[in-house]
């Protein structure tokens, strides 16, 4: 009984948390702008800049960038969490919410979530103009749910890779720095943009193992279908695992640094 | 009866020693004062107090709890304002009492009760609505004290609570405060303004580098400076150096202001025709002079050394 109590306190501390940080977007719309302009520019650069100098595997290259679009977005986003969760931390909020006798993990956990929740719409908004500039998804619904919810389960590992950091640097600055640190190599060493065959070797072998290049085929295999269903099977167990691992890791370690930050 | 048990408290943050064995004591219902420079201390006891750090060494008793080992405990019992307003910009003063509130496991209805009641307490009825980001630092000093009240604490930390507020902001805070003390909350303060500490507080803790350096009841402390002292405003500023050259006999003048000099004059005033004669002599031009007690800021200064 009491334990239940516990629970179901600490289940509400963690949705009043979701509920501010996505009452934050309401108000500040402009951080909801920014995360998808930027991947917009992308997807319209690539597709009409560079793309016709790309060759892939699919008849129009926008079938072959959108799902890799849609997993940079979600990283990109990732971003956010951690310079967010600082910018709380500076402003004394966060000791606000250590002296009260509130869920430890709740503070960081209603960021992700929420988070998680605003990926709901940057993917949405990321489809609708890619379906504008000629993406065609012909799988069926069922598929299509799969590949988003693998995205959004990537998003929110990374936006706890993100906290982790955030909580190490305790600069908005420094925090956004380090974010792209990780961020740039995972994005541009994948199959993101371009097939990773045409790397060379040794690049192809971090580019093939990269969370970001499984997880991107996957969606791609999941959306536009497969010759090769054993291959789409092992990019989404393999994207699985990564996201596993990342939870794993990041979750204690971020909330164990929140925890000292003081 | 304790409110408040500090026994021994010590804290480092790699070389440097915040806290190097501290104790003190307050009393239920009563307002202690913590004082001391910049980097003295307060705000590293008041954190451990608060349950956000834990000390090297010592103990920290609120309410009878320990804060290193309940700490859920003592925060059920506390309330916290840091020398920042932690609370949402983006959110409406209603909303951060209400997400406050249910923090602290209030039921809904509840929670926006007891924000209605604060918002009216503290003037903010009006601004209810309106996001944190149109308030003005008064505001947000009042909006944060009040989510430090949600729960009803008998235990209330203040951290430089009126730091950066204009005079009559500040008199509208200490109202609050002296208000919450007669309910008998007790009060653990820490300021840099010695007139604040000298008009709130029942007794005064100066800490210095670490360490207790005196205590007592804002009188104590001002009687433990030493005597009267003797201000004089020259009616030349320039004369200062030549004023204080005069003065030498009777002790060390410092120049508190352009062609203002204080002297230390124990034993009454019956110095007070010897400096005046002194600077007669020396060719040097009283506008006005007082003899008068030190201020708790002389009391302060004297206590930790500081040169004026």
């Amino acid at each position: 009984m009491k334990n239940a109590q516990a629970f179901s306190s600490q289940i509400s501390d963690l949705l009043v948390m979701v509920e501010r940080n996505l009452l934050r977007y309401v108000r500040l719309p402009q951080l909801l702008v920014f995360s998808t302009i930027q991947p917009i520019m992308f997807l319209l650069l690539f597709t009409y800049v560079f793309g016709g100098a790309i060759l892939t595997q699919y008849a129009s290259y926008i079938d072959f960038l959108l799902p890799g679009i849609l997993v940079q977005s979600v990283l990109f986003g990732a971003l956010q969490t951690g310079a967010g969760l600082v910018e709380d931390l500076n402003k004394g909020l966060v000791d606000r919410f250590r002296s009260l006798p509130m869920a430890r993990g709740a503070v960081l956990g209603g960021r992700t979530l929420a988070d998680m929740m605003r990926n709901i719409f940057v993917i949405l908004l990321m489809i609708s103009v890619g379906y504008m500039i000629g993406f065609r998804a012909h799988e069926g619904f069922w598929n299509a749910l799969t590949a988003f919810t693998l995205l959004l389960y990537l998003g929110f590992a990374f936006s706890w890779v993100s906290a982790a950091i955030g909580m190490l640097t305790r600069t908005v600055e420094a925090a956004q720095v380090a974010g792209f640190i990780w961020v740039f190599p995972l994005v541009f060493t994948s199959s993101i943009f371009v097939p990773v065959n045409t790397m060379p070797d040794w690049l192809q072998f971090f580019a093939r193992i990269n969370p970001v290049t499984v997880t991107a085929d996957s969606i791609r295999m999941l959306l536009l279908g497969s010759p090769d269903s054993a291959e789409l099977a092992s990019k989404f167990i393999a994207a699985f695992v990564w996201i596993a691992i990342l939870l794993v890791v990041f979750v204690p370690l971020a909330v164990r640094l929140y925890r000292r930050s003081s | 009866m304790q409110s408040i048990t500090v026994a021994g408290v010590r804290k480092s943050f790699g070389e440097v020693k915040a806290l190097r064995g501290v104790d003190l004591e307050v009393q239920k219902g009563t307002i202690l004062g913590l004082l001391g420079p910049n980097g003295a201390g307060k705000t590293t006891l008041i954190r451990a107090l608060a349950t956000l750090l834990l000390p090297d060494e010592g103990s920290l008793y609120v309410e009878g709890y320990d804060a290193v080992k309940e700490p859920d405990a003592v925060r059920r019992l506390i309330g916290l304002t840091g020398q920042y307003a932690a609370v949402d910009e983006q959110l409406t003063g209603r909303e951060n009492l209400v997400m406050v509130g249910r923090l602290y496991h209030m039921d809904i209805d509840a929670a926006r009760v007891r924000a209605q009641e604060l918002l009216e307490k503290f003037d903010l009825a009006d601004a209810a609505d309106r996001t944190l980001k149109t308030y003005s630092g008064g505001m947000r000093r009042r909006i944060d004290l009040a989510a430090s009240l949600v729960n009803r604490p008998p235990v209330l930390f203040l951290d430089e609570p009126t730091i950066g507020l204009d005079p009559l902001s500040r008199r509208g805070l200490w109202g609050i405060i002296h208000e919450l003390v007669t309910d008998g909350t007790t009060v653990l303060l820490t300021t840099q303004y010695l007139e604040e500490a000298d008009y709130l507080s029942n007794n005064i803790v100066v800490i210095d580098r670490g360490v207790v350096i005196a205590r007592g009841t804002p009188q104590e402390l001002k009687t433990r400076a030493g005597g009267d002292v003797l201000e004089v405003r020259l009616s030349r500023p320039e004369q200062a150096i030549q004023a204080q050259a005069a003065l030498t006999s009777l002790g060390d003048a410092s120049i508190t202001a352009p062609g203002v000099l204080v002297l230390p004059l124990p034993g009454n005033g019956k110095a007070l025709p010897h400096a005046i004669r002194a600077l007669d002599g020396a060719n040097v031009g009283i506008e006005e002079f007082e003899l008068r007690h030190p201020t708790l800021d002389e009391a302060f200064l004297h206590l930790t050394n500081r040169i004026v």
